[in-house]
This record gives C-alpha cells, sequence and structure tokens, in this order.
C-alpha cells in the first residue's frame, strides 16, 4: 500500500483540501449540534416547566380540597401536548391526588424521592424529561405537580438536523472537490510538468530539454526558473568538455602518432646500425689483417705496431656496437616474465666468464638466491654485466673474492654482487649507470659505458631498483631489488 | 662434375665484404666456382634463369646459396622466400650472411627454411674463418637432397 508521503502531488494535494474543508465543516456542524440541542433542551425545559407551574396554579383548590376529580380535570389539559407521557399532582405527603397518563393502562409512577429542602427539580433520563415543580398557595407549599415527557420531538429535531448536516456536508464536498479540481490544475500542472522534465533529464541524460516556464512568479515559477537555468550551465560545461575532451583525445592521437614515428625510425635506425655500422668496422680490420699476413716480411715493426693499433681500435668500436645494440633492445622489447632461480642463471653465467677468467684466482662465493619473477633472457644480461665487471675490477687481487647473495632491507629481498676490486669513489656513483659513464681509465680497465646502464634499464623494466656501495681500494657491492621478488619467493617456497 | 658448374651463388652487395668472403673461400683447399649476385634481383634472375641469365640451363643450381639479407632492389628475405616457393630451388641449402642479428631477421629466415644463420664477424680472422667453415660444410661434409636440380 502505498504511504501517504509517496502518493503524488495531486493526490495529496486533493486529499489535504478534502480532509481540511471536511474537518472545518464537520466540526462547524458538530458545534451547531450542540448548540441546537442545547437549545432545545432548555426550550423543553421551560415549557414544560410552564406547562407544569399552570397545571399546578389551577390544582391548587384541588389539593386543598382534596378534590381528586378537579385536579384530573386539570391535568387533562396536558392531552393538547403529544409529548407529555404522564403528570400527576401529589400531595406534600407523596401521594398522587390525580393522574394524567397519555397511554391508558399504564401504571402510576410515584412521586422520586427528593433531596431534603429541593421542591423543584428536573432531569433527562432514559428517553424521556422528567419535572417537578412545587404547588404553592399564599406562600406555603401545599403539593407537587411530577411530569414526564418523551424526547420524540427532540430526537425529530436531531435527525432533522443530522440530515441537513449529512446533505451541507456532500454538497459542501462536491462543490470543494470540483473547485480544487479547477485550481488544483493550475497550481499543480508546472510542478508535474517540472518532475517530468527532470525524469527525461536524469533517464535520457538530455541536458538540452527544458521544463516549459509559466508566468506565474511563485515559488515554483522560480523553481522552474533556477532548474532551466542549471541546465543551461550544465549543457554549456558539457559541451565546454565535450571539446576538451575531443580535443585532448586528437591531442593523444597525434602523440601517438608521433611517438610511433620516432619509435619507428629509432627502430630504422638501430637496424641500420647493427647492419651499416659493423661492416665498415669488418673491412678496416679484414683489410688491415690482409696486409699483414700478406705482406708481414715487407713491413717495419713500426707499421706493424700501427696495424695492431688500427686492430685494437675496431674491435673497441665492436664492441661498443653491441653494446649499444644491446642497450637500445632491452629498451625496446617488454620483459617476458616467468618464475625463474637467479642461482640457476648465475650458474650458467659463471660457466660463460670461466674462459676469460681461467687464469685468475677468483673465489666465487654464491650463496643462497631467490625465485623471482624475471624475463631469464635480460636477468642472465644483468648478472653477466655485474659479474664480468666484478671480474675486471678485481683484477689486480690475489685472490679476488667476489659474493653473489641476498640480503633483507627493510623487508625486501634484494641480491647483491661484492667484490673486494679497486672499488670507486662514492662521490661518483651518480654516474654509474650513465650512458658512457666510466670511473676508471680506458688504460686501467677497458669498457664501453654501457654496460650498467643497460643493467639499470632491465631492472628498472622489472619494476625494481638497483644501486651501489663502494670505497676505493676496498672492492664494491652493487645491490639490486625486482618488483615481484617477495612474492615469488614465498610461492616458490610453498611449492 | 661438369667444369662449368656453379657451386656456390653468393649473393652480396657490398664489395668489400665480398672480397672478402671471396678470399676466405678460394683460398680454401675446396675449389670453389662461385657466381656473385649483387642484389636480389640479379640472384633470382640467375636462379630462374632470366634476363642475363636466360640462356642458363635451370638443370644445373648451385650446391649452396650464400645470402645477405639487406639487399638493394629484392631483399633476401624476398629472395629466400622464392627460392622456397620454386621446386626446382626449394632443396638448395641458403645460408644467411649477414651483419645483423636482429632477432626478428632470424625468426622469419627460419620460419621461411633457412638453413643456417650466420652473423658476419666483426672480427675479420673470424670472419673469414666462419665463411670457410661453412663453406666447407656445406659443399664438402653434407649430403644434399638428391631430389633437385
Amino acid at each position: 500500500m502505498l504511504k501517504f508521503r509517496d502518493y503524488s502531488i495531486k493526490k495529496k494535494l486533493t486529499l489535504m483540501n478534502m480532509l481540511v474543508s471536511g474537518t472545518v465543516l464537520l466540526l462547524a456542524c458538530t458545534a451547531f449540534g450542540v448548540y441546537e440541542m442545547t437549545t432545545f433542551r432548555a426550550n423543553m425545559v421551560r415549557s414544560l416547566s410552564i406547562q407544569a407551574q399552570i397545571v399546578g396554579a389551577n390544582s391548587a383548590s384541588a389539593l386543598l380540597f382534596n378534590d381528586a376529580k378537579s385536579a384530573a380535570n386539570t391535568l387533562s389539559a396536558l392531552k393538547v401536548a403529544p409529548t407529555v407521557l404522564s403528570g400527576g399532582i401529589y400531595t406534600l405527603a407523596g401521594e398522587p391526588l390525580a393522574v394524567y397518563r397519555r397511554d391508558a393502562g399504564g401504571h402510576t409512577p410515584p412521586l422520586p424521592p427528593m433531596p431534603p429542602g429541593q421542591t423543584e427539580e428536573h432531569w433527562f433520563a432514559d428517553k424521556e424529561l422528567s419535572l417537578i415543580r412545587s404547588i404553592v398557595f399564599q406562600g406555603k407549599l401545599i403539593g407537587m405537580v411530577y411530569i414526564r415527557s418523551d424526547l420524540q420531538e427532540m430526537n425529530d429535531g436531531l435527525l432533522r438536523y443530522g440530515g441537513i448536516v449529512v446533505a451541507v456536508l456532500s454538497v459542501s464536498m462536491t462543490a470543494a472537490f470540483l473547485l480544487l479540481m479547477m485550481f488544483q490544475r493550475a497550481a499543480t500542472r508546472p510542478i508535474l510538468q517540472l518532475a517530468e522534465t527532470a525524469r527525461i533529464v536524469s533517464r535520457e541524460k538530455k541536458y538540452s530539454v527544458r521544463a516549459p516556464s509559466t508566468d506565474n512568479h511563485d515559488e515554483v515559477g522560480l523553481l522552474i526558473e533556477a532548474f532551466n537555468e542549471m541546465l543551461a550551465q550544465i549543457q554549456e560545461r558539457d559541451a565546454a568538455l565535450q571539446t576538451s575532451q575531443e580535443e585532448l583525445e586528437q591531442r593523444v592521437a597525434q602523440r601517438t602518432a608521433e611517438l610511433d614515428a620516432t619509435n619507428k625510425e629509432l627502430e630504422a635506425f638501430t637496424y641500420s646500425v647493427a647492419h651499416d655500422l659493423r661492416a665498415p668496422l669488418r673491412h678496416i680490420q679484414g683489410f688491415s689483417d690482409l696486409m699483414m699476413e700478406s705482406f708481414a716480411s715487407q713491413l717495419e715493426p713500426e707499421a706493424k705496431k700501427y696495424l695492431q693499433r688500427i686492430g685494437e681500435g675496431t674491435q673497441q668500436m665492436g664492441r661498443l656496437i653491441e653494446d649499444l645494440l644491446s642497450l637500445a633492445q632491452v629498451g625496446r622489447q617488454e620483459p617476458r616474465l616467468q618464475v625463474t632461480g637467479l642461482s640457476s642463471i648465475v650458474q650458467e653465467v659463471l660457466r660463460d666468464l670461466k674462459n676469460e677468467t681461467q687464469d685468475r684466482d677468483i673465489r666465487w662465493q654464491v650463496g643462497d638466491l631467490p625465485f623471482v619473477d624475471c624475463d631469464p633472457g635480460l636477468m642472465k644480461q644483468v648478472f653477466y654485466n655485474l659479474l664480468s665487471n666484478a671480474a675486471k675490477y678485481t683484477r689486480p687481487r690475489n685472490p679476488a673474492v667476489i659474493d653473489i647473495g641476498q640480503v633483507s632491507v627493510e623487508g625486501q629481498v634484494v641480491n647483491f654482487v661484492r667484490d673486494n676490486g679497486v672499488g670507486f669513489n662514492m662521490k661518483y656513483a651518480h654516474k654509474l649507470f650513465g650512458v658512457f659513464q666510466r670511473l676508471h681509465r680506458k688504460e686501467d680497465f677497458e669498457g664501453t659505458g654501457v654496460g650498467l646502464a643497460t643493467v639499470q634499464r632491465i631492472i628498472h623494466k622489472h619494476g625494481g631498483r638497483i644501486w651501489a656501495e663502494a670505497e676505493i681500494d676496498k672492492g664494491a657491492t652493487f645491490f639490486f631489488s625486482l618488483a615481484a621478488q617477495k612474492n615469488v619467493r614465498q610461492a616458490a617456497n610453498v611449492s | 662434375m661438369k667444369i662449368e658448374e656453379i657451386e656456390i651463388l653468393l649473393v652480396e652487395d657490398d664489395p668489400l665484404d665480398l672480397e672478402m668472403t671471396l678470399r676466405s673461400l678460394q683460398s680454401d683447399h675446396v675449389n670453389n666456382r662461385i657466381e656473385v649476385a649483387r642484389d636480389g634481383e640479379e640472384a633470382l634472375d640467375f636462379l630462374f634463369c632470366r634476363g642475363a641469365y636466360s640462356g642458363r640451363s635451370p638443370q644445373q643450381q648451385p650446391k649452396l646459396i650464400l645470402l645477405d639479407l639487406k639487399l638493394p632492389k629484392i631483399d633476401g628475405l624476398e629472395v629466400l622466400r622464392e627460392i622456397r616457393a620454386t621446386p626446382r630451388t626449394r632443396a638448395i641449402p641458403v645460408v644467411i650472411l649477414t651483419s645483423s642479428a636482429e632477432q626478428r631477421d632470424i625468426i622469419e629466415t627460419y620460419k621461411l627454411g633457412v638453413n643456417s644463420y650466420i652473423q658476419k664477424p666483426v672480427d675479420s680472422a673470424q670472419f673469414r674463418q666462419t665463411v670457410k667453415t661453412a663453406g666447407y660444410y656445406w659443399l664438402v661434409v653434407n649430403r644434399p637432397s638428391p631430389a633437385r636440380g
């Protein structure tokens, strides 16, 4: 069932108005009814009292002379009053002298007892009005008149009154309802239209609609005006938003296209570097080698030395190209992650390094290493760079000690490679991972300055972090973390 | 073996690489007869006896094709595709000899059915050794398919 507050405004207004006007009318009618009844009763008592006094005055002598016949005669005058049920004249002792009864055959009512000292009384009881009046002769109380009257007349009157009330009420309510219908339309129509407009706006997100305005300058008129104004503002903002969004999209598309073009260019560039830059190097070296082979006997030692320098130069440039290409490639490709044990990668790298370190005394100390989510190929590049660096910068040490392991830093598992090599000045630590940045002279330690840049790029691609701590002549430690390392380690432990 | 039979088709556009490759192959004890094509079109003309090679007998095909990838006119990948698409040349061993070690080049050529992929080493001694080894392997060690030619 609908609650009152869920009713439409129209229904609410109707109900309210009908209720108010109905209540007012009903209250008015009730008030009139009460007044009417009171008046009616007072009139009844007065007229009955007059009758009783007339009867009493006329029957005084009959009472004095105990003349029952004359008293009955006087009483019979009550016949003209059809409402009188019975009337009686009583002696002071309460004995009836004469009695009149409208309906013959009824019993003679005894005189009701009176409170002491009181001689006149009336009361309404049980559909009748009883009235007692004293009979006084020459200032002396000589008897009583007791008259009972039915309330038929009053009831008829009240019934009539009730009928009138019902008729008035229904006519008024109908009239009120009709009037209400007439005026209500004018009052509720703007609200209903406003509600309908709001519904369209919220359902269809259509901000171009407007609530039809009225000429009324009432609150509803103001509301409609404000609502329409709000819609206009929303529409304006919507349009602005749309425009800026389109602009943004266009700009994004343009940037994406530019980026794509740049990427393609870059790819073409590295491809061309890979192909075209290597060939001339090969030629320089190839033909200087051929010269060395074919004309060795005719060449001065100085000339041979120069040819050797040419060879060294081309080899260095070859390494540079390789390193740059691998750096570029790391930048281009997304890591293909899979759960990999870092220990197996380290072992693989150590096998690869065996050849170049065979004449060295290096103590590789490989600790526990975790399983991590990583690209195994790229991770091998990381370890290859870090371990070959460690081997390179411990060259003056005998024995060289290189530790590989993991530590916990602020709750995160961090892998490290520590050596007892020549170290570096921490003042230059910020240059460590820059491309072409080197902290050692070429004649001391060869290198291209690209390796650690590549390592850093790979670590970043894995969502990790890399840093180093070192001290000159005491060694260096490289730390790196990988984003998902902790979780995978736990998973690996479970399995 | 007929005197004029070509054993190797060398497709190479870089004159210096060509000179080094030829030197490496010829200094070998195997007396290789080598035909040189300077671009992809020339290579295909030779293999399919078209254009300047229209007088050549299509029955005689080389035992080995050394193919560079970056070539003028028609690139190495396209040449390889055509070789593998033609029944007469399908079985000839093709060895890619190129500067590039690009992943996609390697993947693509193997997809097209290349027999071997060799990156030209920057080191010239290694380069010459590699070329020699490849020539020796494919011409002397390897047993070619009898179904070709």
